[in-house]
């Protein structure tokens, strides 16, 4: 049996051991991670693992024990994001929407760290989060709160 | 204008903001059946038996369908307009395959795990035929792809592998370039490339409780999918819902009926919930790409450096099916030919079939492959006769008030409508281009060392919508707190149109826009609307909403009028008033729902234009060559359009700084590549290299006004436009940068060394 921490719950996974963690969130209708490429190369399915980005379609359920793990879901109901969604909104920075989950939980990973990124500190973040609406224009400006 | 132009956030915003459930997977599936598809490993063969009993005997598998389960019917995947511009060469599932990923079967398991152990278990005989990979060679080839199919009005010979031709000439152009000064001819290449929207197609498919078959799709036209879907499958329109939710993105790719179709059989044939979604890698090879286009051009000049003639010649290379063939290099030439006058013109154009995947519809829809072939000779042509490349431009553009011939000559599948240009803004996007990449201190440049800088620049166009084809409808209905529910055909795929259309309903009712509930793309709850493609969106739907809203707009002031029993009483600010007496919007609909002439304030409108004004633009491209490496730098991209009036000047910049990574990534680092059996190899974002946060240059968009009376609020489109210039333009600048002249994309580095003289 594997423990681990997800969002606001504390889990107890018994279950396929080949699982990844996107597909695992998803069938528990944690939508905010999404499917994108397969290959760790798009960003679109990111979760915070221990307050590190991590694409979920790489990581299996199996070896999370003792991690925290935290979704979109969750930062939006603790207001951890509301200022870069507000600022996302006001920029224009979302168009199809499909990656910016993403995108605010690498954001979210910065912040973490360092409150006040220069721009090269939140392109080289949000280098790891495919975008193919916006050109990271829009984005990488209202990172800069 | 209080709304239209002003900066408002988008309507479905905090929702996308907050990774709400809202894209077309994000709903509970419960005893869903995953469908996986059995694609040929071979490019060119018949099936000669195909044994499913190993599979179907795997526990969790629920069905198999095949070539064998269907009658023969041939339809196109193409998402446009009935009847289709392209060939009706495609079956559901084919007894002979065509390039490798050709659909064979699918299967249904109780999980995705199921279903791909279930493919390893299908065994299938093939007889291997000789293939074609060379779009050169396709043309009256011994080996014929569709030997079994008739031609059509739009499949031009199958027997010669001719999926499409278009003819057309003005003037006397064999004459017209006998008499040129100078005559210039160049021939210009570009490759598959991938839409690469990050939300893969993902269908879903379940029967309600009345029996009704509901399709939840990713989609950029859901009025095409009802349709065809009830053709392919033989099943009654009125018993089919498609629903557009939040889309991630399509580019084009998701105007195509790609595999509704099949999660729909599987429905159907189950009864059970079904669900399908591509893997990045399938996107590769079995979704759709740019169409490959071979592009001659020849121009003929006058002492003047006025143009006298335009020979184009197109071969286009199709894939393995025709799915729109024509009406891409029909694009081609009609932008390519809406740029400058030209008092004489030819075009020629082929489309042939090649064993290699379905090319299909890709923002600016051949127009990026002409113009890439026009402003790279273009810039060679200024060269050469040594005059001011914005200059030579700037002589030979259409002016307000020209006809612009091709339109009239070339329309969609079948002629055109006359058109006259009402508005161009070009002249003022390159001067203004110029101004922000400060021109002309970088094009003169000295470049000493190893790494050389330059810049280079080009001038395109695209059109608003399909004239006289694309249609909108709109249906607007009031409530008693003054809000609106806004109800549109027109698929916001990403793009934001259901702002903009939630802005044009506003403004025309003097209300701010969260007063507008916007309701998109419901076969069963929205009216019609062709769907978003062509640019088509705010032009042809918004100007449905415009006439719509302002009907409203006349109910409401009657209302109003009864209720204060003055015919004179005017409507002002969100109120009916006399001067003396007013009643808001909130008095009028209550009054109207419960007390007093009693009825529900709503219209309808349907809007279709046989206008299509182009927007312009202007892009500026500044690169860096390691003259050592052949590594190309794009530092920076200006890239200005005229779009008519801007309804939502975020919204329209996001555009442009969205088409321009796609465009450099054509030029430079995006293409698909293929084994010598014809399969795909890079097929993952790690081989396939579209631009990421720390690649990008410095882009400017910006916009200059015109306001196009044919236009809502004078707006004409922005989504195509902004993607047709960067790859010119950094194409031009490699040149001014290190004098090697690339007419082939991508520009590799191996081509550029080569170029250099240095492999």
């Amino acid at each position: 049996m594997i423990r681990f921490r997800l969002n606001e719950l504390k889990m107890e996974y018994i279950g396929h051991p080949g699982l990844t963690l996107m597909e695992y969130l998803r069938s528990i209708e944690l939508f905010s991670v999404k499917y994108g490429c397969d290959t760790g190369s798009c960003g679109s399915c990111s979760v915070l693992v221990d307050n590190y980005v991590y694409n979920s379609c790489m990581l299996l359920v199996e070896s999370l024990g003792g991690k925290t793990v935290e979704t979109l879901e969750h930062l939006d109901k603790t207001g951890e994001i509301d200022n870069l969604k507000k600022s996302f909104l006001d920029k224009g920075a979302i168009q199809c929407g499909y990656c910016s989950p993403g995108m605010l939980i690498s954001l979210v990973a910065l912040f973490r760290k360092n409150k006040q990124p220069n721009e090269s500190e939140i392109r080289e973040t949000l280098a790891g989060n495919l975008c193919r609406c916006t050109g990271y224009v829009k984005p990488v400006e209202a990172a800069q709160l | 204008m209080k709304v239209v132009g002003k900066k408002t956030q988008r309507v479905d915003g905090k929702a996308l903001a907050s990774g709400k459930a809202v894209f077309a997977d994000d709903i509970p599936k419960k005893d869903f059946l995953y469908l996986k598809l059995l694609y040929s490993p071979i490019a060119h063969g018949k099936i000669n038996s195909i044994d499913i009993s190993k599979a179907l005997a795997l526990d969790g598998v629920a069905a198999i369908l095949t070539h064998k389960d269907f009658k023969p019917h041939y339809y196109t995947t193409a998402g446009q307009g009935y009847p289709e511009p392209s060939p009706r060469d495609t079956m559901i599932f084919n007894p002979v395959v065509r390039f490798v990923g050709d659909k064979v079967a699918v299967i249904a398991a109780e999980s995705i795990e199921i279903a791909e152990k279930a493919l390893e278990l299908i065994e299938v005989d093939y007889t291997e035929y000789p293939a074609i990979f060379d779009p050169n060679k396709s043309k009256d080839n011994e080996v014929v792809l569709h030997p079994e199919i008739k031609n059509t009005p739009f499949l031009f010979d199958a027997q010669r592998n001719l999926a499409s031709r278009i003819t057309a000439e003005y003037g006397d152009p064999e004459n017209a370039f006998d008499l040129s000064k100078y005559v210039f001819e160049g021939e210009y290449s570009t490759p598959y490339a991938q839409q690469a929207h990050i939300e893969p197609h993902i269908t879903l498919t379940w029967m309600d409780e009345h029996e009704r078959l509901i399709i939840r799709t990713a989609t950029q036209v859901p009025f095409h999918v009802r349709r065809i879907v009830g053709e392919v499958l033989d099943f009654p329109i009125s018993r089919i819902r498609v629903i557009k939710p939040r889309i991630g993105g399509g580019f084009g790719s998701k105007q195509e009926i790609l595999n509704e179709e099949i999660c729909a059989a599987v429905t159907l044939k189950t009864g059970r919930p079904s669900r399908i979604e591509l893997t990045r890698k399938e996107e590769f090879f079995a979704a759709r790409s740019r169409h490959p286009q071979r592009v001659r051009i020849k121009l003929g000049f006058d002492e003047n450096l006025k143009i006298t003639a335009i020979d184009l010649n197109i071969l286009e290379n199709s894939g393995a099916y025709g799915s729109h063939a024509l009406t891409v290099m029909s694009v081609t030439s009609q932008k390519v030919l809406s740029l400058y006058k030209a008092p004489n013109f030819r075009v020629h154009a082929d489309a042939v079939y090649t064993n290699l995947p379905i090319a299909g519809a890709y923002r600016g829809y051949g127009a990026p492959q002409g113009f890439f072939a026009l402003e790279c000779l273009m810039d060679e042509i200024a060269i050469k006769l040594q005059v001011d490349p914005l200059e030579l431009r700037i002589k030979n553009f259409f002016e307000e008030g020209d006809e612009i011939p091709i339109a009239s000559i070339l329309g969609e599948g079948r002629e055109g409508f006359k058109m006259v240009l009402h508005t161009t803004g070009v002249e003022e996007c390159l001067h203004r281009g110029k101004e922000l990449m400060d021109w002309d201190d970088k094009r003169n440049r000295l470049n000493h060392g190893e790494i050389k800088h330059g810049v280079g620049l080009a001038a395109v166009c695209q059109g608003s919508g399909i004239p006289g084809i694309d249609m909108a409808a709109a249906f607007i209905k009031m409530n008693e707190d003054a809000s609106f529910n806004l109800m549109v055909g027109a698929a916001d795929i990403g793009t934001g149109s259901d702002t903009a259309m939630a802005q044009i309903a506003a403004e025309v009712l003097e209300v701010s826009v969260d007063k507008i509930i916007v309701y998109s793309s419901d076969t069963d709850l929205t009216p019609f609307d062709t769907g978003a493609y062509a640019s088509s969106t705010v032009f042809v739907s918004g100007g449905a909403v415009k006439k719509a809203a302002e009907k409203l707009k006349l109910q409401i002031l009657d209302q109003g009028q009864k209720l204060l029993d003055d015919p004179n009483a005017i409507l002002e600010k969100g109120k009916v008033t006399t001067g003396l007496k007013s009643l808001s919007y909130e008095e009028i609909c209550t009054k109207s729902f419960y007390s007093e002439f009693q009825m529900q304030p709503m219209a309808t409108a349907s809007h279709l234009s046989y206008d299509s004004p182009p927007p312009f633009n202007a892009t500026f491209a500044d690169v860096s060559v390691d003259t050592e490496t052949g590594i190309v730098t794009v530092n920076k991209i200006v890239s200005v359009s005229d779009c008519g009036q801007i309804i939502n000047p975020k919204m329209a910049e996001g555009q442009a700084e969205g088409a321009i990574p796609q465009s450099i990534g054509m030029a430079l680092s995006e293409y698909m590549i293929f084994d010598e059996k014809g399969k795909a190899i890079n097929t993952d974002f790690t081989s396939y290299h579209i631009y990421t946060a720390i690649d990008m240059p410095e882009i400017i968009a910006e916009f200059v006004h015109t306001s196009d009376p044919t236009g809502p609020f004078g707006a004409k489109a922005v989504a195509e436009i902004p993607i047709n210039g960067p790859a010119p333009a950094i194409a031009n600048a490699i040149y001014n940068a290190c004098g090697v002249r690339i007419r082939e994309l991508p520009i590799t580095p191996e081509k550029i060394l080569r170029g250099l003289g240095k492999i």
